[in-house]
């Protein structure tokens, strides 16, 4: 697969590492009330979809950023890739 | 029905071949059933232990392709219970006995061929580790043997030993472990399944649940609506979006696992072996391919291919350990789904919903599990209590903190 | 009798080549494949099938041969299962045939085919149940030894493979007619082309008939375009490499085999492995013809219409006298037509009833309608029977059955191949991705002219898409040529066995078999007979075989599809995939700093991950490691030691939020850490596990250098810099992994003060100015940028030393020289490990990632005041159970024994089974300062069991050791040491 990095333009996937959904970074507030079932829901439960899934893939065999990719698990076709920082800070993190 | 036989060989050759009966029915879906089992890889297996063990009888399997087509006909055939969990390692011996005597039971040569596994270790601490698991599996009433490099020297002379980046130091055998003909495994149990009277129903998908009340009533397919006191959902590799039919989040996701055949060859290894140091395990099939794989692609994908850098990685790990398969061609590489659970084990369990039953999160280990996984999703289906050897394949061991983690990798699929 | 024309021919005739067969000493020319060589010299019989053993012969001229295998060269150098019709001939080739037992003419397992009908599809599912041990004992072994076809060597394989990478604007795979027009076009359209084709000579279709394009030779007509090509600096040619996978987003595998490597001769790579990266790709890959089933059709003199074509026009072979062509459609009397240019007896056999406006005064006989029932000759084709009971004598016999287009490729990302129903076979499907386009016989398209012009038009076609000018039209002039085809699949009034896959030895039989026992599926049919799982993926016998089975299930084969295509498109061998990474090359090695002066004193090294580590230093007379182990650990604990520890992860923190940042990071509290001070930090992972442990240094108001262990100091850093930047996107931290920018040293033991007041530039290294857990930016060795922690793992007085990188191993060398007057000792990895473990500090072999801050007994560590990765989902209740397992010390109660990590607990008088298993043994040393053996272990409840006795059973290596549970701190518990 190839990864158009949004600063370093087309890369091979293989120089990136891949973690998994990008709700990762939607990380619970530790102070919530319902913090234990949050946290359990972040980390454990997906929607796995089959389809268009935003994952995370950190480019660590280059500039070490992580990004957004928005990708189908069925045609594994790349739809956009996003900074994650850039992602997360829009999200209000 | 036909019992199989030599005699029967002889028998049917004479005649030409001509009178071989149909191996399981075709019938068309009934109204209703007792259970309902979607998915006929660990569900065939799950229906011929209802219909056998439980005296269920009324029991229908749905498949929503043809027999074989999920992950039961598309891994690299091993077996073993070479595990180092309590959660694990009795539920795997289980299966391992399941398995040695599951010719006799059904009727039906799937060639359980125990010629051995051996893990090879590369370091002292992979020693102690595998030396901690070994003694796991022999306190659980399993095998092990714990093999020095001169010992391994003798029973595998191919494997890399002068030149080795990482050298190998031993390994722990298992013995009883080994291959079995996969394809073979699902028309065995649906033969036998059918001769019980269950009703095997292929290219049926289903594509929705009838839930009411917190209930599940039966199932919408694409063969039409089926009723069904009990449903059970056995569809590793698929399990997300089925069970997102009844609005359920998993802890799984997808993902990709490739393996790999060669052409023919004169046989040239022992048995199953397992690389310590890189991705590779390998085997012999009785029709001389070498059978291999190595790790997952590492993304999620529901594609059933992967791409170029994991092929050469896992046969950059088959020439480092035996560095004789260099000729060796490879004939065909394939992708199967992979239901990655987020602590490496699998789920055998009940859910919120009354009624609806759920078998999957067996990550790239489904295959060795079948006899048990069938027998304990039909002890649960059948008596509404987990299985002894399967107790702690719950759903709620994530909230609880009880994970059954044996690499130790955490809430990360891919590395499970 | 086969044999060679006097003249005619792609062969270079001034170039004679003398290659061995068997044994036998045979001459061919340069231009010959192995297949074409044993041909003319009337090698009719060169392999035996895979099950039942039947003599075979060549039955194609290409990658989709199913008979013609051969074991190539011998010795380490074996090259198993080789198609005959793949190999270029080369001077001094060796090839024997493979699959017999005792020899190829007297193969013993010959036997099998007259215990045929006893071992017809499945018949193995179906006995040798009984007596069970028999499987692994006898059946199987005699199972597997009659399969499986050629054999291993054995050796490591001498062979050198290369890879590469390749770039281009459009990729066209085939050099046929449709290939050359369509690179041809894409190259004076200015893209970047690459050209591949597997054949050693491009031209396809074109080098195996007698065409003719624009009133020149078609062979001539390729050369002139191959010429045209050659020029032009933006397309590369690449024969003889096949494109073997399409992979995602225009990736294409491919293997190019190199002529200039000589087995045993030269050390140059056979092949390379190419990964070409293109923007678009052409699809030529043309058409395979397929075979018909009638009785005893494998007989050796057997082929293929289009492979016998080629073996006359490309190779100028005469396949005997007499010879018969069987078809069911025109390209099968192009055949004959070229078999009666050669003045050979021409018997044409056509299925189909009417012959039309064709002259058939040029054959022998014309029969219409015709079918063969049988063929007898057992190692070669003598006659032919047909339905009407005559028998015709012929040398050999071409089939035509039609033609398959190579639709592989188009198939390997899922698109699903549609069926046509003017050409009786499977074209790629519509929808395929990534810029790929289909062109010439692949789509369907059977005749020259309609090839050439797709050719074109699809590169035209791309080129726009591309941006680049389209090229003005070519016109082409060739002959017309009729390609019309009536389905014909089997004989059904056939005597004996129609094959159907020749390789697996599939028959029409074993297909109604399968129907009837319920095996209908395409997928269940291939599985069930094995037929398409041979070494040629079904290429001659997958289309037929479904149509017979669509014939019997009644639905047309459009609705029941095909198998899935898999790559590779032709097998590849595992070591051309491996390329040069195995043996020492498996894996980078990384050296530490002061490998070469460790490498001096002779040390023995040892694996870490990638890392090569100095293991111990043995000293002359030392006969056995521990006898240097123990001398290194006394030696430290006396005086001072040294050891490398630069694989440590380093992590360089720099920011004004980095305390912030850290205090999120770790369990423990980061907010107050002075500068000039280190703080031990411990790790989770978000699901309350441990992940990781080290220390963190402050060197400056924002300037902060962590510590990871060695195995997880990629991660460590993944991990942070996923915090950094998608968890807390607003602190200003900056971070960057210096592992391999410090060489850091361990210095420890009584004196390793007074050592480093030698080496550092006026530093105060007193208790008062520089106490424990204290660190400094310092300079050493007059001006040498240094830093200095103070920080112990053996639980000595002890400092760590950090130089950067390449003045590591200078380092190494002054510090030995300056503690020379006190004995100064390096050590290695285990002496490392015997000294933690004395302390009682965990390592690897505890962090397995199964282990909480409470099984180690830091649970008062995890700051409740604070977020912190994983601090809430630790608190889940099955981390914290009281009777978990507690990390604590073993020590045997009869001194003189031992015992092994690895080893359970279990309980005195308890029987030895899993219910009662207590824990396990994660470390185990002989402690030389103690003079016992000591360990380290989680035991249920641990804490709360000291000084009681429990078994560590160790069934594995036989052994039960009686062990007391103890402090996890074997020495100098109070750290009285470390401190002063």
């Amino acid at each position: 697969m190839i990864i158009d990095h949004p600063l370093l333009g087309p890369r091979d996937a293989a120089e990136f590492v891949y973690l998994g959904d990008a709700r990762l970074i939607n990380r619970p507030d530790w102070a919530s009330l319902d913090a234990d079932q949050e946290f359990y829901e972040y980390l454990y439960l997906r929607d796995n979809p089959e389809g268009q899934h935003k994952e995370l893939w950190y480019h660590e065999q280059g500039d070490r950023s992580w990004l957004v990719v928005t990708r189908n698990t069925f045609t594994h076709e790349i739809i956009n890739v996003e900074l994650a920082r850039e992602v997360a800070q829009n999200s209000g993190r | 029905m036909m019992k199989y036989s030599v005699w029967n060989i002889l028998k049917q050759g004479l005649r030409g071949n001509r009178d071989w009966p149909l191996m399981w029915r075709e019938p068309a879906p009934q109204e209703q059933y007792d259970v309902i089992i979607i998915g006929a890889g660990h569900g065939m297996a799950a229906a011929y232990y209802l219909a056998k063990v439980y005296g269920v009888k009324k029991v229908a399997v749905l498949e929503k392709g043809w027999l074989g087509s999920g992950n039961t006909g598309r891994n690299t055939t091993i077996i073993r219970s070479n595990y180092l969990l309590p959660g694990n390692e009795p539920f795997y011996e289980f299966s391992m006995k399941l398995w040695e005597g599951l010719e006799k039971d059904f009727n039906y040569n799937s060639m359980v061929s125990q010629r051995g596994i051996l893990n090879l270790f590369h370091s002292d601490p992979q020693r102690d580790a595998f030396a901690r698991r070994g003694n796991s599996m022999l306190l659980a009433g399993a095998d092990a043997v714990l093999l020095d490099e001169k010992l391994i020297q003798k029973m595998c002379p191919f494997l890399d030993y002068d030149n080795a980046r990482f050298p190998v130091k031993g390994a722990l055998w298992q013995p009883r472990g080994g291959t079995v003909r996969h394809d073979a495994v699902v028309w065995g149990y649906a033969r036998g399944a059918d001769q019980l009277g269950v009703d095997i129903i292929q290219n049926c998908e289903v594509t929705g649940f009838d839930i009411q009340e917190g209930i599940c009533r039966g199932v919408e397919t694409t063969r039409g609506p089926i009723k069904a006191k009990k449903v059970g959902v056995s569809v590793a590799g698929s399990s997300s979006k089925v069970m997102a039919q009844a609005g359920m989040r998993l802890p799984v996701e997808s993902h990709v696992l490739q393996a790999f055949v060669t052409e023919g060859l004169k046989p040239c290894l022992p048995g199953v072996i397992t690389f310590g140091a890189g991705h590779f395990y390998v085997s012999q099939s009785d029709k001389g391919g070498l059978v291999f794989g190595g790790d997952l692609d590492g993304y999620n994908s529901y594609a059933q291919r992967g791409n170029l850098p994991t092929v050469e990685d896992v046969c950059e790990g088959g020439m480092a350990i035996m560095p004789m398969i260099g000729k060796a061609r490879l004939l065909r590489m394939w992708g199967g789904l992979m239901d990655m659970s987020m602590d490496g084990s699998p789920i055998i369990d009940k859910t919120h919903i009354s009624g609806l039953y759920f078998n999957g999160g067996w990550c790239y280990g489904g295959f060795k599990a079948t006899p048990a996984s069938g027998y304990c999703m039909a002890h649960l289906l059948a008596k509404d209590e987990p299985h002894p050897t399967a107790t702690a394949f719950r759903f709620d061991r994530f909230q609880k903190g009880l994970m059954i983690d044996e690499k130790g990798v955490g809430a990360q699929p891919n590395l499970h | 009798m086969f044999s060679r024309l006097p003249s005619g021919g792609l062969i270079d005739r001034e170039h004679p080549i003398e290659f061995t067969f068997n044994g036998k000493k045979l001459h061919g020319y340069k231009g010959d494949t192995l297949a074409s060589g044993l041909l003319a010299n009337n090698q009719l019989f060169i392999a035996r099938s895979f099950k039942y053993h039947r003599p075979r012969g060549v039955f194609s001229a290409g990658s989709e041969e199913p008979n013609g295998m051969v074991q190539l060269g011998h010795g380490k150098f074996a090259e198993p299962n080789t198609k005959a019709t793949n190999i270029e001939l080369y001077d001094n080739l060796f090839a024997k045939s493979q699959n017999y037992k005792l020899s190829l003419q007297y193969d013993l397992l010959g036997i099998n085919d007259l215990l045929s009908p006893f071992l017809s599809a499945g018949f193995y599912y179906k006995t040798f149940m009984w007596p069970k041990l028999f499987w692994e004992k006898l059946y199987e072994p005699v199972i597997r030894s009659s399969a499986g076809l050629g054999k291993l060597s054995g050796y490591p394989d001498p062979d050198t493979y290369d890879k590469g990478f390749l770039h281009c604007d459009i990729l066209v795979v085939g050099a046929g007619p449709s290939g050359l027009v369509a690179a041809l076009t894409a190259g004076q359209g200015g893209a970047r082309v690459i050209l591949a084709d597997e054949d050693f000579r491009p031209g396809g279709r074109l080098n195996a008939d007698r065409e003719e394009i624009n009133d020149c030779a078609g062979t001539e007509w390729v050369d002139q375009i191959l010429a045209e090509l050659e020029t032009m600096d933006n397309v590369r040619l690449m024969p003889r490499t096949v494109v073997f996978g399409n992979y995602d987003h225009g990736i294409f595998g491919a293997l190019e085999q190199r002529p200039e490597a000589r087995p045993g001769i030269n050390k140059k790579p056979k092949s390379v492995l190419w990964r070409i990266y293109s923007k678009r790709s052409i699809i030529c890959t043309g058409a395979t013809e397929r075979s018909i089933g009638f009785g005893n059709n494998d007989r050796p003199g057997i082929m293929l219409a289009g492979a016998m074509r080629g073996y006359v026009n490309r190779f100028a072979i005469k396949p005997g006298e007499n010879t018969a062509v069987f078809t069911n459609n025109d390209s099968g009397l192009k055949t004959a037509n070229t078999l009666a240019e050669l003045d050979v007896a021409v018997t044409v056999i056509d299925t189909r009833e009417d012959k039309g406006k064709l002259n058939t005064s040029k054959y022998q006989e014309f029969i219409t309608g015709g079918k063969i029932v049988d063929v007898k000759g057992k190692k070669a084709i003598t006659s032919l029977s047909l339905g009407d009971g005559r028998s015709i004598k012929v040398d050999s016999l071409a089939v035509a059955g039609g033609w398959n287009p190579n639709v592989h490729l188009t198939c390997h990302k899922r698109t699903k191949p549609v069926w046509d129903e003017n050409i009786f076979a499977f074209i790629p499907g519509d929808n395929l991705t990534d810029g790929m386009r289909v062109a010439g016989s692949v789509t369907g398209l059977f005749d020259l002219t309609s090839t050439l012009n797709d050719g074109f038009e699809k590169a035209n076609d791309t080129l726009e898409e591309l941006g680049h000018k389209p090229c003005p039209k070519i016109a082409f002039k060739t002959p017309e040529e009729s390609t019309e085809l009536t389905p014909f699949w089997y004989v059904k009034e056939a005597k004996g066995r129609c094959w159907i896959d020749l390789q697996n030895d599939v028959t029409t039989k074993d297909i109604s078999q399968a129907y009837d026992e319920g095996f209908r599926d395409v997928e269940h049919l291939k599985r069930y007979t094995t037929l398409g799982m041979a070494t040629d993926q079904g290429r001659t016998s997958n289309v037929t075989a479904l149509a017979i089975m669509s014939e019997y299930t009644g639905k047309p084969i459009s609705e029941t599809g095909t198998t899935i295509f898999r790559p590779p498109y032709t097998p590849i061998p595992i070591g051309a995939f491996a390329g040069r990474s195995r043996g020492k090359h498996f894996r980078p090695t990384r050296l530490t700093p002061s490998h070469h002066w460790a490498q001096k004193q002779g040390a023995a090294f040892v694996e870490t991950g990638n890392w090569l580590r100095a293991q111990w230093f043995p000293l002359k007379g030392e006969k056995h490691w521990r006898e240097s182990v123990d001398r290194e650990v006394l030696a430290t604990r006396k005086s001072v030691g040294v050891c490398d520890v630069s694989t440590l992860g380093k992590i360089d923190c720099q920011g004004k939020d980095v305390a912030e940042f850290l205090n999120r990071i770790y369990a423990n509290p980061f907010l107050k850490l002075p500068v000039g001070k280190v703080r031990y930090g411990l790790m989770m992972r978000e699901d309350g596990i441990v992940y990781d442990d080290g220390t963190v240094a402050r060197l400056d108001e924002t300037h902060y250098v962590i510590t990871t262990t060695t195995a997880n100091a990629v991660l460590v850093f993944r991990q942070l810099e996923f915090a950094r930047q998608c968890l807390w996107p607003n602190l200003d931290v900056h971070l960057i992994s210096t592992t391999d920018g410090w060489a850091q040293f361990s210095v420890a033991g009584p004196n390793s003060r007074a050592l480093l007041n030698k080496i550092t530039d006026d530093f105060d290294l007193s208790n008062e100015a520089f106490p424990f857990m204290a660190c400094a930016n310092i300079t050493v060795c007059g001006g040498r940028r240094a830093r200095l922690f103070r920080i112990s793992f053996s639980g000595e007085l002890a400092y760590e030393i950090a130089v950067p990188s390449r003045y590591g191993n200078s380092m190494m060398e002054t510090l030995m020289k300056a503690g020379e007057e006190f004995n100064a000792t390096p050590y290695g990895t285990e002496a490392l490990g015997v000294m933690r473990i004395e302390k009682g500090h965990f390592a690897g072999n505890e962090l397995t990632g199964q282990t909480t801050a409470f099984n180690l007994g830091l649970e008062r560590m995890i700051s409740k005041k604070k977020d912190s990765i994983g601090n809430k989902l630790s608190e889940r209740p099955g981390l914290n159970q009281s009777d978990g397992f507690r990390l604590v010390g073993f020590l045997p109660v009869n001194k003189e024994k031992s015992f092994n990590a690895g080893s359970h607990f279990i309980s005195k008088g308890k029987d030895k089974i899993m219910a009662n298993d207590e824990g396990w043994m994660t470390s185990v040393a002989y402690s030389p300062t103690l003079k016992h053996t000591i360990g380290l272990g989680f035991i249920k409840n641990g804490l709360d069991r000291m000084g009681e006795k429990v078994h560590a059973v160790d069934p594995l290596r036989g052994k039960n050791t009686e062990v007391e549970i103890c402090s996890p701190h074997f020495y100098d518990p109070e750290g009285s040491r470390q401190r002063g």
